[in-house]
């Protein structure tokens, strides 16, 4: 069967097809509003705006998260800052410089009309959060403060110190918990989705383990919003959170939700690299330090003196010495590759060689340490206190580390998956970033989504479905709720030899070998044999202690990496077929003579969709042709 | 370097607990506490006995979500760190080290270090918000916020949520959590509108948790591992009383933050 692929794009000039769409979608009368339900999955930026704003508007609605409250999710670690249009700096910005930036800096494989609205949306966020109370960097004179970000040329990234994530969503938060005291959000906490019910052709509601009963529960609703973050934890050792996974996607993909471009994920520049076998995340340390930091290794291979001790001729500051114009600032996607081919020249710093120097010693020289305390103090301590180094007097050592989903479930320009009335929201759809996302921005999309897109478009859908027109089958959840409670079971039934985790890092380091910053042809193919073993293995020998009627949380884990298992292999297949370089994904086949990503717009400018085809079979591809009306795709240069 | 941990095990609320001896060998002093606890988790599964269970997510000292008494000191003995962020180098071969659960009625233990907070966001549901509908904001220029105003705002505001300030607190008081989104929110002219509305409702939510009351210890600053300073605290309890009196006086909150 083919996915329906209709973006549903409104027509007209780009800049006024978000207009368009607004004016044209059905309203549902205020008095009606109460009497829909809308199920959001996950309280990060997306889900927890989203459900706020949904109760404002007047929709009742159950919000679910497997936190113990909704003011865990990871979006919480981002720290950098948000994005916004607004042009305060006065220094060129525009909605359409930020549009064209996405854009380019998504590598020509993002819809253009989608970004363009993140773009118009984007300063209405700004203000609604300064109106939330969230506390802004600001200037003497009392305006808001801005800095640079990786791919911009100008000013534009709003910021509360090193803790912008965290703000925002407390905001978020705080904004959830009015509705929830006022009774229009009902709660779900420690409750994790395991499934969602499809039923007469649309998302009616979703099944969730309680994770301190064991209880499995169906829930009912008019809509499912699923807004549950990303998927780098198929590495194992990424900078999400620990609990971070895939399997609110990858259960609706199974029930027929197109999954789209799942090989795009995001290797960010400046992590803490991992310091031992022991480690069980890498800690990511804010893009923005760019601004101020230098990167750059030895000139010469195997260089043993430490990092002060090494004059400047001979060091080697690569990124400014091979893109002049962006320097420090290159893209994310830009910086990483060119950390691994300067280590992999035997010139990488640290442990094993994977690590360069963030250096800020000419910073502290040219503004003094104040200043730079003053911008960064919260990550300096962070990185002294997690590798035991002073940064303020010997350099940083940073690595790549896997941060970010761009690819996600696929959505029309609604929202909408390819299951009618099952919405995506946040880091969980595909839709904004292309093939690598812009620092700063996924605050911005995250917000976008829940704030000022979803909850028009939700009404449009459910203007024209109605309200409780027809009553969902108590049969299909029941069948439902019964496969969950049977993976749940058997899970508790192997008791084998190995624990949870062990597989996690196994399949986390084929991922990284074979399908990290660098893809071949025949690393994939290894994959692609391996990870069904490592999935055969699993069910065979891995070890869950314990009852499934209480708190487990190796229950919990090990459900996790049973659908990373199976999600792997699709990320594998997605690299394998997309024979181009183009943004986070890099294949060593398609580079140019000095090598840069080398992009095949001929036969690769579209988004690749998988359908599921069930237990065994291979997922089938089918594309989603992007038309460039405004933007012509040009080779990225950053030169 | 060797450690033995002495970690608080119960299978479930109010069923008894104990504490439960570990030798814990080779252990790094590059690791992280919560890296430590997973290393004695693996072992524990290799010989066939259930996990420790604790709460834990970002592992970077933002989410709020890990949550033990360490040592005797909430998150542990190192100042201004989660116990995510606490690394072994903190400790020298050869120590014992004692792992228990957050203790304070408001806090039942689940399992384990596991206990329920949820309490915390009841507090923030009672008034811990400006009231703002999504698109009826002014521009974000409108409104002219003294740098040192919003320094301050973002001193509080920096609160992650993890209840240390109560377990630390002799008794089991949440002023220093309530007070952070007091001092939050009423400094800001965004907050000023429902001043006192926010702070009557957080508090009297605060106390129907079973949140015990401020006597001065300060051992929550101690604890707080984002050095939230309890000066706030004295903000609270003035606005609280200021709130309390015009609302005797008026019947409303008419009255002027500051």
């Amino acid at each position: 069967m083919a996915l329906n692929l209709d973006a549903k794009v409104p027509a007209g000039p780009l800049a006024q097809k978000w207009e368009k769409r607004k004016f044209d979608l059905k309203l549902v009368n205020p008095a009606n509003k109460r009497k829909f339900r809308v199920i959001v999955v996950g309280t990060g930026l997306a889900g927890g705006s989203a459900a706020a704003t949904l109760a404002e508007l007047g929709y009742h609605v159950d919000c679910f998260t497997f936190h113990d409250s909704p003011r865990r999710a990871h979006s919480i670690a981002a720290q950098g800052g948000i994005n916004g249009a607004k042009n305060y700096q006065n220094d060129g910005d525009s909605v359409f410089r930020l549009f064209y930036d996405t854009v380019k800096g998504g590598d020509f494989r993002a819809r253009e009309a989608n970004v363009h609205r993140l773009a118009e949306v984007s300063t209405a966020i700004i203000d609604h959060c300064v109106a939330q109370g969230v506390p802004f960097a600001r200037e003497y004179g009392g305006t808001l403060a801005n800095r640079s970000f990786g791919g911009a040329q100008v000013s534009r990234t709003f910021y509360a110190r090193g803790q912008t994530g965290q703000q925002l969503l407390l905001g978020a938060y705080q904004a959830l918990e009015r509705q929830i005291g006022a009774g229009a959000v009902t709660m779900h906490s420690r409750l994790e989705m395991l499934d969602v019910v499809v039923e007469g052709g649309r998302a009616r509601g979703i099944v969730t383990r309680h994770l301190l009963t064991g209880k499995i529960e169906t829930w009912a609703g008019d809509a499912v919003v699923l807004a549950t973050g990303g998927y780098s934890n198929v590495y194992f050792l990424s900078t999400n959170a620990k609990a971070c996974n895939v399997t609110a996607t990858w259960r609706a993909h199974r029930r027929g939700a197109g999954f789209a471009n799942p090989c795009f994920n995001q290797i960010h520049p400046t992590g803490i690299p991992a310091s031992s076998e022991h480690s069980s995340k890498t800690t990511l340390m804010s893009e923005s330090l760019r601004n101020d930091g230098r990167v750059w290794v030895p000139k010469a291979a195997g260089e043993r003196r430490a990092a002060g001790q090494i004059p400047n001729e001979e060091r080697d500051y690569y990124l400014e010495r091979r893109y002049p114009t962006f320097g420090n600032l290159v893209p994310r996607d830009v910086a990483s590759r060119a950390a691994k081919a300067v280590c992999d020249e035997g010139r990488g710093v640290g442990p094993g060689g994977r690590g360069v120097y963030l250096d800020f010693r000419d910073a502290i020289e040219r503004v003094g340490r104040d200043q730079i305390r003053q911008r960064y103090g919260n990550l300096f301590d962070m990185y002294a206190n997690i590798t035991g180094d002073d940064p303020y007097a010997v350099p940083m050592k940073i690595y790549p580390a896997p941060h970010y989903s761009m690819g996600g479930l696929w959505v029309d320009y609604d929202l909408m998956s390819t299951v009618p009335g099952l919405f995506v929201i946040g880091e969980a759809n595909f839709s904004d970033h292309g093939a690598n996302r812009l620092g700063a921005s996924a605050l911005m999309q995250g917000l976008a989504d829940g704030y000022f897109i979803l909850p028009y478009t939700i009404g449009g859908y459910l203007a024209t479905v109605g309200n409780n027109t027809v009553k969902p089958d108590a049969a299909a959840f029941a069948q439902v709720a019964k496969e969950a409670e049977d993976r749940t079971k058997r899970l508790l039934s192997v008791n084998g030899k190995r624990s949870p985790d062990a597989f996690h890092i196994e399949l986390g380091k084929l991922m990284w070998d074979e399908c990290g910053m660098s893809r071949n042809r025949a690393g994939l193919e290894r994959a692609l044999a391996r990870i069904p073993e490592i999935r055969e293995a699993f069910w065979k020998d891995v070890r869950v202690l314990g009852s499934g009627d209480r708190l487990n949380q190796n229950l919990e884990k090990a459900g996790r990496i049973a659908d990373f298992l199976e999600f792997a292999e699709l990320l594998a297949l997605d690299a394998l077929t997309r024979e181009e370089s183009c943004g986070g994904h890099f294949r060593e086949e398609h580079k140019t003579p000095d090598g840069e990503a080398l992009r095949n717009d001929k036969d690769f400018q579209h988004v690749s969709v998988w359908e599921w085809q069930g237990e065994g079979k291979q997922s089938s591809l089918q594309k989603e042709p992007l038309v460039f009306e405004t933007v012509h795709p040009a080779t990225r240069s950053y030169k | 370097m060797d450690i033995v941990l002495n970690v608080w095990r119960q299978e479930g609320p109010g069923i008894p607990g104990r504490m439960e001896r570990h030798d814990v060998k080779g252990v790094s002093p590059d690791m992280s506490f919560l890296e430590m606890l997973d290393q004695v988790n693996e072992g524990l599964i290799r010989e066939g006995r259930e996990p420790i269970a604790f709460e834990h997510d970002c592992r970077e000292g933002i989410c709020g979500t890990c949550s033990m008494m360490i040592a005797g000191a909430a998150h542990g003995p190192k100042k201004g760190v989660t116990a995510c962020q606490l690394h072994m180098r903190t400790f020298v071969d050869g120590d014992t080290v004692s792992v228990e659960p957050w203790r304070a009625a408001a806090f039942p233990v689940i399992r384990d270090l596991v206990v329920d907070r949820e309490a915390l966001d009841r507090i923030v549901a009672a008034g811990g918000f400006v009231s703002v509908n999504a698109g009826s904001a002014p521009d974000g220029n409108a409104v002219p916020i003294p740098k040192e105003v919003v320094d301050v705002a973002m001193d509080a505001a920096s609160c992650i949520g993890c209840g240390a300030c109560v377990a630390a607190c002799p008794n089991a008081s949440a002023m220093l959590f309530t007070s952070a989104k007091v001092a939050h929110l009423n400094r800001l002219p965004q907050g000023t509108p429902e001043w006192a509305r926010r702070v009557r409702g957080m508090v009297e939510q605060m106390d129907k948790e079973g949140f015990g009351a401020c006597t001065n210890h300060y051992e929550c600053m101690e604890a707080c591992p984002k050095e939230i300073p309890v000066k706030f605290i004295a903000e609270m309890n003035r606005a609280y009383t200021k709130a309390t009196l015009a609302a005797e006086r008026q019947g409303g909150d008419e009255a002027g933050y500051g």
